[in-house]
């Protein structure tokens, strides 16, 4: 870091890091490690089934192929009844990147359409969509998808993919909510609304990129979800089990006692896939929160100025919420959310 | 106390969507629980449909709105009818028998993995960058582990292999379920692995979150002020710091509870444990309705609850509760 001549000029340096060529460098090592891993395991996922040495549900009838410890021919052994482990493993890791995917994104759509809408257009309508959102939010989802899905048994991943998008949205529209309320009273956005912009133009040109890090974060935590519960549920046997997910491998080789009779290499590698993808999100995670909150970077990227360690200014915080004029059905309404709780007491000390 | 009533309100809604859902979802899928059952019982005689009608309560007959309000009466009632699979028992005796189990062990690794999640989230975030941060990664890849696979692998080390732990029940085969001390040791000991797995693998979420929120709190000017007038250390971190960045955490605890209750569903599949979430696992293989759709309900309700314990608790820990009620 450079040493400008003035401390004003120096501090605005630092607030605008990501745009400077070398912000490889200067993500959080995290981060990186995140971004490497999950990297590998979507390059598998496009590349995998096209490489597969075996066809995965093939089932070798000679008894000679039960069970194989690895070796040249099946490189990750094979199951009791003869099936390719690291066939099954390639499009087992296709399958369900595929559905953290597709949940991820329509999720994460409909929480930025959710939250937006309820940001800008207010009163009643805020209330409302906060309600609806906090009601989902706490009835326990894990239950809801097995009785959802105990109706649907064997149609394929689609029942899935459609259930767990419709629960997953509730928390980044939260989140992105209490962002958007904090910045449309921002100068920039009153601005552009006196040089006379429509209001679609504002939410799409300043408000939405000004909340990037935090959509990409409930994109991560969206797609964590959606392989966490989908894997659980393929466990539990509530999935599609005629197809190769990480789950269904899981739930065969539990069922077939792979433990039990000592088959490690049956069980291990997909619980392995499952777990290296969700720490590759959680490093992602981490990396995004450290960029966007600045006090948990490391010390490494204050700078020294004038004989001072000085950190990058703070970002606007993320949940205290613009206290705003309530009254009437829609203060009402808000005084039952627990934000109330904390927006209110302030305004009562005043008093 | 408003807030207390406000927040039941809220909570009387989400309790009254869950029951709405419960109500709709049979009457939403293609092709009805009868004729599922009827297929999946070839045996069963054409005479047996009426029979599961009323079983199932869906042939209560009338507009939509009359089974509704008969459906509400009978949840109000704790009548759910009668378990399918299990025939002649009553949905609500086997509810009855399960939930202790499950309340028991799963309410006691939660609250032991919050409070020691808390506390060392509190080191970390007072020591930012210290030994703990070093932690962090491995904690995060336990975390990020299929939590059934960690508890997988636990049960063949500890209990198959190694004779640690018994494998997997609730008590010692032969033992008579009651308040003696042969039982009590035997459901203790069947229980330690399970709650083992619980805390390991969800202390990490609460040790990130409480770093995380500490290591702002402590940038505040009330922390540093604290620190200048020379307050011992440890009264900054406890009465200071972490006093205010544990609100946070207690708001994170009620929405948690809902993932802690879906790990323990799949805890007891691991473990064969005689809770709530194998009764459900069960009840949904065998499509037996009434039972999933009870079951259903005394999770969500469970899920309430647990959350007006945590408002209750904020009312106590957070003054500016009680001061904005005493300014009124």
């Amino acid at each position: 870091m450079t040493i400008a001549p003035a401390i004003g000029t120096e501090l605005t340096a630092v607030t605008q890091e990501p745009a400077q060529p070398g912000w490889w460098r200067r993500m959080p090592t995290k981060a990186k490690a995140g971004v490497v891993l999950f990297g590998l395991f979507v390059l598998t996922a496009i590349i995998g089934p096209l490489v597969t040495p075996y066809d995965p549900s093939y089932q070798n009838p000679s008894p000679s192929a039960s069970m194989n410890a690895p070796s040249a021919a099946h490189l990750l052994g094979t199951t009791q009844s003869g099936q390719d482990v690291l066939s099954q493993l390639l499009v087992g890791i296709r399958l369900t990147l595929e559905l953290g995917i597709i949940v991820g994104l329509v999720a994460t759509a409909l929480a930025v359409i959710v939250g937006v809408t309820a940001a800008f257009l207010g009163g009643f309508w805020d209330e409302f969509l906060s309600l609806v959102t906090n009601v989902f939010l706490v009835i326990p989802a894990l239950p809801l998808l097995i009785v959802l899905l105990g109706y649907f048994p064997n149609r394929g991943e689609w029942p899935t993919i459609v259930v767990l998008t419709l629960l997953g949205w509730p928390w980044g529209a939260r989140v992105i909510r209490a962002q958007t309320l904090a910045i449309r009273n921002r100068d920039f956005v009153a601005a552009s609304r006196e040089t006379g912009e429509r209001t679609w133009r504002i939410i799409a040109f300043e408000i939405v990129p000004n909340e990037v890090s935090l959509i990409a974060a409930s994109f991560v935590n969206t797609v964590l979800y959606a392989i966490a519960a989908s894997v659980a549920l393929a466990f539990i046997g509530v999935a599609d089990l005629n197809s190769w997910s990480l789950g269904t491998m899981l739930y065969w080789a539990e069922s077939q006692q792979a433990l039990q009779l000592g088959a490690w290499w049956w069980f291990v590698p997909p619980g392995l896939a499952v777990a290296l993808i969700g720490t590759a999100l959680v490093l992602l995670n981490t990396g995004i929160d450290e960029l966007g909150n600045p006090r948990l970077r490391d010390a490494s990227s204050a700078s020294r100025i004038a004989g001072r360690w000085l950190k990058p200014a703070d970002p606007t915080p993320v949940l205290s919420e613009i206290s705003q004029r309530r009254n009437g059905f829609a203060g009402f309404l808000h005084s039952f959310s627990r934000s109330s709780l904390l927006d209110k007491a302030e305004a009562g000390d005043g008093r | 106390m408003a807030f207390i009533i406000r927040r039941l309100v809220f909570y009387v809604v989400a309790a009254w969507v869950a029951l709405t859902i419960n109500f709709f979802i049979p009457r939403l899928v293609p092709g009805n629980a009868v004729e599922a059952i009827m297929s999946k019982f070839p045996n069963l005689q054409p005479s047996a449909y009426r029979a599961l009608e009323a079983l199932l309560g869906v042939g209560h007959g009338g507009s939509i709105w009359h089974q509704y309000w008969a459906y509400l009466v009978d949840v109000a009632h704790l009548n759910f009818g009668t378990s399918v699979s299990e025939y002649p028992a009553q949905v609500s005796t086997l509810l009855a028998e399960a939930l202790p189990w499950t309340i028991t062990l799963v309410g006691t690794a939660t609250v032991i993995a919050f409070l020691v999640g808390t506390a060392l989230g509190i080191a970390a975030g007072w020591r930012h960058g210290g030994g703990l941060d070093r932690v962090l990664p491995g904690l995060m890849f336990l975390q990020a582990i299929p939590y059934f696979f960690f508890a997988l692998i636990l049960l063949e080390l500890f209990a198959v292999k190694v004779h640690v732990f018994p494998i997997g029940q609730g008590y010692g085969q032969g033992l008579i379920p009651g308040w003696h001390w042969a039982f009590i040791g035997s459901a203790i000991d069947h229980s330690l692995l399970p709650a083992l797995t619980i805390v390991l693998t969800s202390i990490a979420g609460w040790m990130l979150q409480m770093r995380n929120v500490m290591i702002t709190t402590i940038g505040e000017d009330y922390v540093i002020a604290a620190q200048a007038k020379g307050l011992p250390n440890r009264r900054v971190v406890l009465t200071y710091a972490a006093r205010n960045a544990i609100l946070p955490q207690l708001q994170g605890f009620g929405l948690a509870v809902g993932f802690v209750v879906s790990g323990a569903l799949v805890m007891e599949i691991v473990f064969s444990y005689p809770g709530i979430g194998l009764l459900l696992v069960n009840s949904v293989t065998s499509n037996d309705y009434p039972l999933t759709q009870a079951i259903f309900l005394v999770i969500t309700f469970a899920v309430l609850l647990a959350n007006l314990i945590v408002d209750i608790i904020i009312v106590f820990v957070d003054p500016r509760t009680r001061s904005r009620e005493a300014a009124r």
